[in-house]
């Protein structure tokens, strides 16, 4: 497909949050420069500030840096998990085009997540309700996009499951009851049930073991290949950006301080972050 | 005619930050012109700039000023200037890089990975691994590995594995580093037969090669890096 400046998915604004009270210095006293993201005046945590980039349809999008960077927090805006953000968010599907997302009620992001967004947090107890089998966390998804035939929520469910090579047999268990890699790829069925045009990955494989990190990857890989979802995939592993993504931010104290083609990112870094972070890849 | 690539006054250092700011210049005034159909052999000493050159028309590099014109489907583009998203779509339908080394997705077999491309096309998987097939075996690759994955293969197999996944579909304009390196005499006759067939169906190609064989065998025309200066 060809890309032009009209057909983005997503695009970000200005995107900015900050914890505690900041003052007119607040931003332009934090950041890569100083190494800090902490307001030395107000000691307001500036979490991140001034991100702008834009998301294709079927694009897949890392987010590399430090703990600390940012990178998360601009998963959770982008997810609603995190409330009062500065910036715009563009989403160009009806019924939302031209429209800041954030502005929106909390219904429309309610609606906006039901039916358009996919979320996998690094902690499977983020993404799914322990409480329920791992077939009622996929229902969980599916209801509130609007399914509600208990017949079709069980096929779907199952087919789901399948796809993710959970054993179906499974289905009525809880998660609990599963291995760390097992309860990702149901975290992935529920993320994938309602087939959103985006998905968020957030840290997915740390604290796997290689083996099940490798099939979480796969899986992944094989999903957006089939599905053609648009992902932002935030990690601090390099090598799973290498896999995954055509596009890369790199993020220090809250900035992006360089973005580009993920292999111009990692042969020909130009920020010092950037040069830093590619020569300790192990 | 428009040559379908003119380089013009090309320049690649590189600022070592990690070193306090050492700066490193890998090409200084790099000048010439690719017609269409034409195969050019880059030459040179390693270390001479030829895979930065050839990293600068991919855009893995960021050249620091200069132009490469290069005229796409969509008329004459400066791949210095195109924003990514450009790029990608470039890379997508028209431009290949097949660097020295296969550096493929592990878990894929040998077969898929060659057949990839066409898949992303949207190709029938049974068509594109017929396809796959038939260039891994005129390359010689025993049917026992095509299954197996490459990840585990000799550098040989794994050249062959490279060169297949690199005109299984053949683009516009190929970069291509070292396709004959490490290969027996008789599968490096194949692998040059294989891109003079490219040729012949009006693929552009950039080689850099080590081989004097290879070299008159394969290319119109030699273009020899000296320290980032073409010599010639």
């Amino acid at each position: 497909m060809k890309h032009n400046s009209e057909n983005w998915l997503l695009k970000v604004e200005g995107l900015t949050k900050i914890y505690g009270t900041a003052n007119a210095n607040s931003i332009e006293k934090t950041g890569p420069l100083y190494d800090s993201n902490i307001c030395p005046e107000t000691n307001a945590i500036v979490a991140c500030a001034d991100i702008n980039f834009e998301l294709f349809p079927g694009e897949v999008l890392g987010i590399v840096g430090e703990s600390g960077s940012g990178k998360s927090t601009i998963v959770k805006m982008l997810y609603f998990d995190m409330e009062h953000a500065d910036g715009s968010v563009f989403f160009n599907k009806e019924p939302y085009i031209g429209k800041n997302i954030l502005k929106e009620s909390n219904q429309s992001k309610r609606a906006i997540r039901n039916h358009l967004m996919g979320m996998v947090y690094q902690n499977p107890r983020d993404g799914l309700n322990f409480k329920f089998t791992s077939g009622g966390n996929i229902a969980e998804k599916l209801i509130m996009a609007g399914n509600y035939h208990v017949g079709t929520i069980r096929d779907k469910a199952t087919n789901l499951l399948e796809k993710t090579e959970v054993p179906v047999l499974r289905l009525d268990d809880l998660p609990a009851h599963f291995s760390g890699g097992m309860q990702q790829r149901v975290q992935i069925s529920k993320a994938i049930a309602n087939h959103p045009p985006l998905l968020f990955l957030d840290e997915v494989t740390t604290g796997l073991d290689v083996s099940v990190q490798a099939k979480v990857l796969d899986l992944i890989r094989e999903l957006q290949q089939e599905l053609g979802i648009a992902m932002i995939v935030v990690s601090h592993d390099l090598s799973v950006i290498r896999m995954l993504t055509d596009r890369t931010l790199v993020m220090k104290n809250g900035r992006i301080v360089e973005q580009g083609l993920t292999d111009q990112i990692l042969q020909d870094p130009q920020h010092p972050y950037t040069q830093l972070l590619v020569s300790s890849i192990l | 005619m428009h040559p379908l690539l003119a380089i013009k006054h090309l320049n690649k250092t590189f600022t070592m930050h990690i070193l306090q700011g050492k700066i490193i210049e890998a090409l200084v005034d790099v000048n010439f012109e690719v017609a269409k159909g034409e195969i050019i052999g880059l030459t040179g000493k390693s270390g001479s700039g030829k895979s930065s050159l050839m990293k600068c028309i991919y855009r893995t590099y960021l050249s620091d000023g200069g132009n490469i014109n290069y005229h796409s489907n969509d008329g004459i583009v400066d791949l210095v200037a195109l924003n990514d998203f450009e790029i990608l779509h470039l890379r997508k339908t028209e431009i290949n890089y097949c660097s020295q080394f296969l550096s493929v997705i592990p878990r894929v077999t040998a077969l898929q990975v060659v057949a990839q491309p066409l898949l992303k096309k949207g190709i029938e998987s049974v068509i594109a691994n017929e396809k796959a097939m038939y260039i891994l075996n005129s390359l010689g690759l025993p049917e026992a590995l095509w299954s197996g994955f490459p990840v585990t293969f000799s550098g040989g197999e794994q050249q062959r594995i490279n060169v297949a996944r690199a005109i299984i579909d053949p683009p516009k304009l190929l970069l291509i580093d070292e396709p004959t390196a490490s290969l027996d005499p008789t599968t490096k006759d194949v692998v040059i037969e294989m891109l003079l067939g490219l040729k012949k169906q009006g693929t552009t190609i950039v080689c850099i090669s080590h081989d004097d064989y290879t070299l008159d065998h394969l290319v119109n025309r030699r273009i020899h890096l000296e320290k980032g200066i073409i010599i010639n």
